[in-house]
This record gives C-alpha cells, sequence and structure tokens, in this order.
C-alpha cells in the first residue's frame, strides 16, 4: 500500500481526514466495490480508494441514483460494497434508498451521506438522519476520523447480519477534519456469489407487504441491539445536567462542559430506547446539543415526555461550533474577544484565470442575455461583472426551468436565457430535461458548458472525459450525437474563448424560435499544463482607459493608474480574452506554438 | 506535558500553500507527541477565495475547531485575512503575518479598497509581527516555499523542537523540494 498521502504517526496510527478514514475502513472490511458521483464534501472518499487501496473496484457513476444502483447490484452478487454522496446526492438516490430497504443487503452495504451544515458549498442544509429515518435504514453518526474508519467496519457487520443497508452519516466538519485513526489490516471476505431469490428481491405488493414487516421488526431487533452496542455510550458525570448529543457536536460539548453527563448517540436509527431511558433516569435536567434538525429531541422528547431543552436554546441553522455550544449551555460565560472584527472587503471565490466559461459569460452579458443555472463552477457566473445568472434549484435544473419558463410566460416573456449547464451535471440529470422539452415542443437554448471535468469539486473524470476513476482510458460520450438522437435538430460546438464565434452563436439561436443546442468546448485549466509560461502584455500608451478589460472578471487583470496591470504569476498561458476584448490594441500576447 | 491545548489558525487564500502549512504543523506536533486535529473546508473556497486552517493540538483535543477567543497564534499568508482572524486570538495571542497583499476581485476592480492593515493593527493594539516573508522566499529562488518561511517564523511561539519541524517538512514535503523548503525555514527563524 502507498503512503505517500496518508500521514503515518507511528506502526498502525494514521492522520486521516474524516473521508480518508471512510475509505479505510472500507478497505480493512474487505470491502469489495464502491461507487460514487463527486460532491462536496464527500468527493475524497472515492479518490483515497483509487489511489490508496486497488483492493477495492471503485468507479464514478453518472450520478448518486446510478451509482447506488449498481452497488445494490453488487450486493446482489454477495459482495460488500460502499456508495458515497453529498447530502442533496441521497436526494437523487432516495428511490433505490427507500425500496433497498426493504430488500435488505446480501453483501453489507454501506452508504456514505456527507451531509453539509453550514452551506460550505451546498444549496442546502437538510439533516439526512431524517432521510434515513424515513428510509428506516440504520443511521451511525461518527464524531472524528477513528469513529468514521470503525463505523465502517461495524456498518458492513451490521447490514449483513440484519439484513439492511447502512447510512454513515457524516458532516463537513467530520469529513475535512483530520485526526489520529489506530488502523488494522484488511480482512478478506469472500464474495457471496449470486443466487436469485425473487421473494426477496421483487418488491411486487405480495412480496413487499411481508417485507416490509420485516423491516419493522429488523427496527425492534436493532433498538434493542443497540442498548448493548458501544456504538452508544454513557458517559457518567454531573448528575444535574445530562446532555443528548451525536456526532460532532459532542466534540464541542466535550469542550465547553467536560464535567457534564453526557449520552453520545453513535447509532442514531433505530434509537436505544433501553439506554436512553437509563440516562434520563440519571439525570435531572436534559439538554440536546446537535447540529442542524431537533432529530434526537423530538424522538426521545415524544417518546418520554421529557420536558428537555434542545432548539430552545442550540441554532437549528447552520454549523455548530464550540463558541455556540458554550452559549448556549453556559450563556454570559463566552472567551472575551480581545479584538474585534473590521468590516472587510469579502474574498468570494471566482472563475480561475483562462476559465472557458468566462468567454461564455462574457459574451451572454455583453448580449444582455443571462441563464437558468445549474450546479457547478459556472455558478459563479451570477458574480459582476457577468451578472448572466438568475437561477440555480439542483443538479440539471437548469433545463427543466428553462421550459417551465416559457409554459409560463412564452419564450418571449423570459428575455434572452440559455439554460447554463456543465457536461457532467448534464449527464447527471439534465439529459432528461433535454428529451423533455423536444417531447413537449419547447423552443429555448441549452448550453452545455463542456469542459471535460468534474471542476468544482476539485477536478473529477467523467462519462465524457476519456478516463475513469483510476484514470484507464474510457470512451468519450458523444455529446453531439446525443443531443441529436434527442431530437434536437440545432446542435452547434463553439471554442468559448473564440469571442467572435461565441458571441455569433448566441446572437443566432436567441433569435432561432425552435429548440437548440450550443456546446462550449474547451478544457478546463485543471485539466493539462500548458508547455511554456508566456502572459499578456500591456502597452500604456495605447489605451484608452476604456475597461473593456475588466468586464472579463479575469484575476489576472486589475485596474491600475488608468490602465490594466496584468499579473504575470496569475495570467494564464492560453487564454487571451484580453487581447479580444481591447479595442485599442493595447493588450498582447505571443501564443505562438503553445500547447 | 501540560494539559493544555495549543491553538492555531493558518489563513491565506487559495493556492498559497495554506493548507501544506497546516500538515507540516500537524505532522511535527504529532511528532513531539502531542494529540492533534485540524479542520478545514474544501470546495468552493478553492476557487481564489479565503482559506483558513484549524490546528489544535495538546494532551487530548476534542475539538476539531478553535474557539473565538482562545487562538494562541493566528499565521497570516496575506495580510488582509489575518485581521478578517483576528477575532479569534486569546488576549496574549499573536498574530504573525506576512507582508504580503493579494487583492481581492473587487478591489481589482474598484469596487472596493484595500485597507490599512498596518493602520488597523496599531488602532486595536493587536500583538503582531508583519515579517518580510516573500522576500525571503525569493531570494532562495522560490515563492512557493514562502509558508516554510512563515512556519520559521511562528515556530519560537510553539511548544515544538526543532527536530520535530524538520522530520515534519521531510515527511510532508515532496523529496525533491525538501532541500529549499528546510532553508526557507531556517530563513523564517532568523526572521
Amino acid at each position: 500500500m502507498r503512503q505517500d498521502k496518508l500521514n503515518t504517526v507511528t506502526e498502525g496510527v494514521l492522520l486521516l481526514s474524516g473521508n480518508e478514514a471512510v475509505a479505510r475502513g472500507a478497505w480493512e472490511a474487505g470491502t469489495h466495490f464502491a461507487a460514487a458521483y463527486p460532491g462536496t464534501p464527500s468527493t475524497e472518499i472515492l479518490e483515497t480508494i483509487a489511489d490508496e487501496y486497488p483492493e477495492i473496484d471503485a468507479q464514478w457513476a453518472p450520478n448518486e441514483k446510478v451509482g447506488l444502483e449498481v452497488a445494490a447490484g453488487a450486493s446482489f452478487g454477495g459482495a460488500r460494497v460502499l456508495s458515497a454522496m453529498k447530502h442533496v446526492g441521497l436526494n437523487v438516490a432516495a428511490d433505490p434508498l427507500f425500496t433497498l430497504s426493504y430488500i435488505g443487503a446480501t453483501g453489507g452495504i454501506v452508504i456514505v451521506s456527507a451531509d453539509d451544515p453550514g452551506m460550505h458549498s451546498s444549496q442546502n442544509e437538510q439533516d439526512n438522519r431524517l432521510m434515513g429515518r424515513a428510509a428506516k435504514v440504520v443511521i451511525l453518526e461518527p464524531a472524528d476520523s477513528q469513529e468514521a474508519r470503525d463505523m465502517v467496519i461495524e456498518g458492513m457487520r451490521i447490514s449483513e447480519d440484519f439484513d439492511t443497508p447502512v447510512l454513515l452519516r457524516m458532516t463537513t466538519r467530520v469529513c475535512h477534519s483530520k485526526s489520529v485513526v489506530a488502523v488494522g489490516p484488511r480482512v478478506e471476505v469472500p464474495v457471496k456469489g449470486y443466487r436469485a431469490d425473487i421473494a426477496k428481491r421483487v418488491p411486487i405488493p405480495a412480496h413487499a407487504r411481508q417485507m416490509h414487516s420485516r423491516v419493522v421488526k429488523r427496527l425492534e431487533d436493532l433498538a434493542a441491539w443497540g442498548s448493548e452496542s458501544s456504538l452508544n455510550r454513557i458517559e457518567p458525570g454531573d448528575p444535574k445536567r445530562g446532555i443528548i448529543t451525536s456526532g460532532v457536536s459532542y466534540q464541542y460539548v466535550k469542550e465547553v462542559c467536560p464535567e457534564a453527563s453526557i449520552l453520545k448517540i453513535g447509532m442514531s436509527n433505530p434509537l436505544p430506547w433501553t439506554l436512553i431511558e437509563r440516562f434520563l433516569g440519571m439525570v435531572e435536567k436534559v439538554v440536546f446539543v446537535e447540529e442542524g434538525e431537533p432529530y434526537l429531541e423530538e424522538r426521545i422528547r415524544a417518546r418520554f415526555l421529557n420536558p428537555a431543552i434542545g432548539k430552545d436554546i442550540v441554532p437549528l441553522e447552520g454549523e455548530l461550533s464550540p463558541e455556540v455550544v458554550r452559549h448556549a449551555l453556559h450563556p454570559g460565560t463566552s472567551k472575551p474577544v480581545t479584538w474585534y472584527p473590521v468590516d472587510l472587503p469579502g474574498r468570494p471565490p471566482v472563475l480561475c484565470p483562462g476559465c472557458p466559461h468566462r468567454g461564455a459569460f462574457y459574451c451572454l452579458s455583453r448580449l444582455k442575455g443571462s441563464s437558468t443555472g445549474d450546479i457547478g463552477c459556472y455558478t459563479l457566473g451570477l458574480m459582476p461583472p457577468h451578472n448572466a445568472l438568475e437561477t440555480t434549484v439542483c443538479m440539471g435544473a437548469s433545463i427543466g426551468v428553462l421550459s417551465g419558463l416559457e409554459k409560463a410566460v412564452g419564450s418571449g416573456g423570459y428575455g434572452k436565457l440559455v439554460a447554463a449547464i456543465g457536461e457532467s451535471t448534464f449527464v447527471h440529470s439534465g439529459i432528461t430535461g433535454l428529451i423533455d422539452m423536444v417531447y413537449n415542443g419547447n423552443t429555448g437554448t441549452v448550453m452545455i458548458m463542456d469542459n471535460s471535468l468534474t471542476a468544482m469539486t476539485g477536478g473529477q473524470q467523467n462519462p465524457t472525459t476519456g478516463r475513469r476513476l483510476d484514470g484507464r482510458p474510457a470512451p468519450v460520450l458523444d455529446l453531439e450525437n446525443l443531443c441529436r438522437a434527442c431530437g434536437v435538430q440545432h446542435v452547434r460546438v463553439v471554442d468559448p474563448h473564440d469571442l467572435k464565434a461565441m458571441e455569433k452563436a448566441l446572437r443566432e439561436e436567441f433569435a432561432r424560435d425552435e429548440l437548440s443546442v450550443i456546446i462550449t468546448r474547451r478544457p478546463c485549466v485543471m485539466s493539462y499544463r500548458p508547455s511554456r509560461k508566456v502572459h499578456a502584455v500591456v502597452d500604456p500608451e495605447k489605451c484608452v482607459s476604456c475597461r473593456q478589460c475588466m468586464k472579463l472578471g479575469c484575476p489576472a487583470i486589475s485596474w491600475g493608474d488608468g490602465h490594466p496591470v496584468v499579473s504575470t504569476h496569475l495570467c494564464w498561458p492560453k487564454c487571451n480574452l484580453c487581447v479580444q476584448v481591447c479595442p485599442a490594441g493595447a493588450l498582447s500576447k505571443d501564443m505562438e506554438g503553445l500547447e | 506535558m501540560s494539559d493544555r491545548t495549543t491553538n492555531v489558525i493558518i489563513c491565506g487564500t487559495g493556492g498559497q500553500g495554506t493548507l501544506l502549512a497546516s500538515e507540516v504543523l500537524c505532522a511535527a506536533a504529532l511528532f513531539q507527541g502531542f494529540d492533534v486535529k485540524k479542520s478545514e473546508v474544501h470546495g468552493m473556497a478553492q476557487r481564489g477565495g479565503s482559506v483558513s486552517s484549524h490546528v489544535r493540538f495538546g494532551r487530548k483535543v476534542f475539538s476539531p475547531l478553535v474557539e473565538k477567543g482562545t487562538a494562541d497564534l493566528v499565521l497570516a499568508m496575506e495580510k488582509m485575512e489575518g485581521i478578517r482572524w483576528a477575532p479569534f486570538l486569546a488576549p496574549d495571542g499573536v498574530l504573525v503575518s506576512c507582508d504580503l497583499e493579494i487583492n481581492p476581485m473587487t478591489v481589482q476592480t474598484g469596487a472596493a479598497v484595500y485597507p490599512d492593515v498596518e493602520g488597523l493593527v496599531r488602532e486595536q493594539g493587536i500583538p503582531c509581527r508583519i515579517v518580510p516573508a516573500m522576500e525571503a522566499a525569493v531570494e532562495l529562488g522560490n515563492p512557493k516555499v514562502v509558508n516554510m518561511v512563515l512556519l520559521g517564523a511562528i515556530a519560537a511561539h510553539l511548544p515544538i523542537d526543532g527536530e520535530n519541524w524538520t522530520r515534519a517538512i521531510g515527511d510532508r514535503v515532496p523529496h525533491r523540494a525538501l532541500d529549499v523548503n528546510l532553508e526557507a525555514f531556517e530563513k523564517g527563524r532568523a526572521l
């Protein structure tokens, strides 16, 4: 096993992020197969498996639903499987999840949901413990990297012993924090092999009714088992106040209230009722400290009619932190903040220098157009100076939203809008929207922004890139012919850094009263290294101070003393957008022979 | 070893080597025999936005996050980012900052003004050292090692022995760049 990425502390001890620990746990548990669609904060789980643990056959799926379905199939074949996704990915995979719960696991199934309280890089902060409960599956909540590793291993055992999928509910702080992890060797588990079992795997109503009964019984058995399991534990302390907590919130409680009695819940579905009842009998007052929804609070208070407090003092929104937990538990004892915050200019993320999307958004903005947007780097098209993105709902929704606008106000009613969607997102769940546009007679324009990389999550391969997760070659999905096969008559490909061609394409498709697709194709700057260093040069004598170059929003260009200043360090060699937009010829760049 | 936990925040902007610096600090603290936790946020933060990493070490560490008002040290790879994180400093904490200024997009376009960091430090009386780390890195012929210069500059503030720093750098930095990184660290110590 290669150790160059994983920090060895001493023999058998590694410093791992929560995501690396999940990969490690999967490897030790003898997992055979893993599938995922990238999504912050879950992405590094599959990347670590691909880099470090070749014994696990791991692959990117086109979306989370397919990833979980393939994992389910592998489990039917008797393999131990892991399927990872961000929290909103579980919405996409909810359909297989809810019925897989009835079907159960032949080979162990661990599904990782990486929730994002505080929305560091997500569009909502849904708490997937509610999803796991609705799906009637086991939920495990690790509080640090050691527990992430341990719970994957324990999760595989639970999955097979109790015939259930297990949801490992991570959060950003657990995924992306590093801590010390004691590790062990891989324990090989044979693949059991496939045997048809129609009563188990075909949920026609006659079967499904029996399946549901088995699920209800399973949850009862697990609840009893959970009261004895070390996944849940009481840490006795001051009996005046008992704190019930789970996940990373436990760490903040230990920091702020080291003296309190604590019930740490590691398995949060089904709940260990006997253990909880014992804890309630040990303490005078109960406080729930949990991030996100009052999941434990509502269930435990409802069951025992206990007058506990929780969301009355712990915020429902955003991430918890030591200071937030201190403020809730010891109001008025906040650490003195000596240096006060100053109102500083923000530093939001921006499109990289040389980003292909910049050309497309510049032209859209120049034509006073905009877009219904989607999930990817190109969501940044909403920022000034482009201001060229007006909606975002979820993966793939740019297309449905554009169609729906036409239904409501007609194609003349929404101005110049295109549906802006990256190629990876299009494959994930945009294609069904396009089929809908063809089928239902829409006339809008879909702009597939093909940078041939799943970029926002750090640069992953996808079916359009010609590479798989492990770097092996793969067939390249032919987007043009795919769109044509859907029935789109007008499909064109344009280089978004050829501004004349880009603007012409947009102008013509805005004018056309028929459905069309523009594929803006140029590789992401993260996917190649230019053959030599070269940067744009400014001739201040020629500059007419029109500030057209500033409308590109390029991080390499700032406004100096009446003319632009190009950062030699940031300027991307294979980009000359500023040269193209300058009407005075004040910017130049020698890109001859550049690869 | 005392029971006290040391709290450090390393902050900067995307692409400055903030995360490598915190990796080296973690490794050095581990080699010193401490329990260590660190936390950072990936994702959109990488696209040139603000980047920060919380590092905590001591006998037993629970929270991966530093509590506001308790940081022993804020290491800023960029001047304005140091001011952004100053409220996390303990009353006796220290801000060590690179003298480098990187304009955010709003300043580049003229929509906002880069703050007078030295003025703000003076006005609040923040215990602060602004060090010419970039100059030192450029002198070594590699601006990328500015992060190691800055680690060198904070070494005296932390309960970690020299040999563990050296070992940590050897452990976390690519082998071919080891010498220049060690030199950078030593240069930072002398600043």
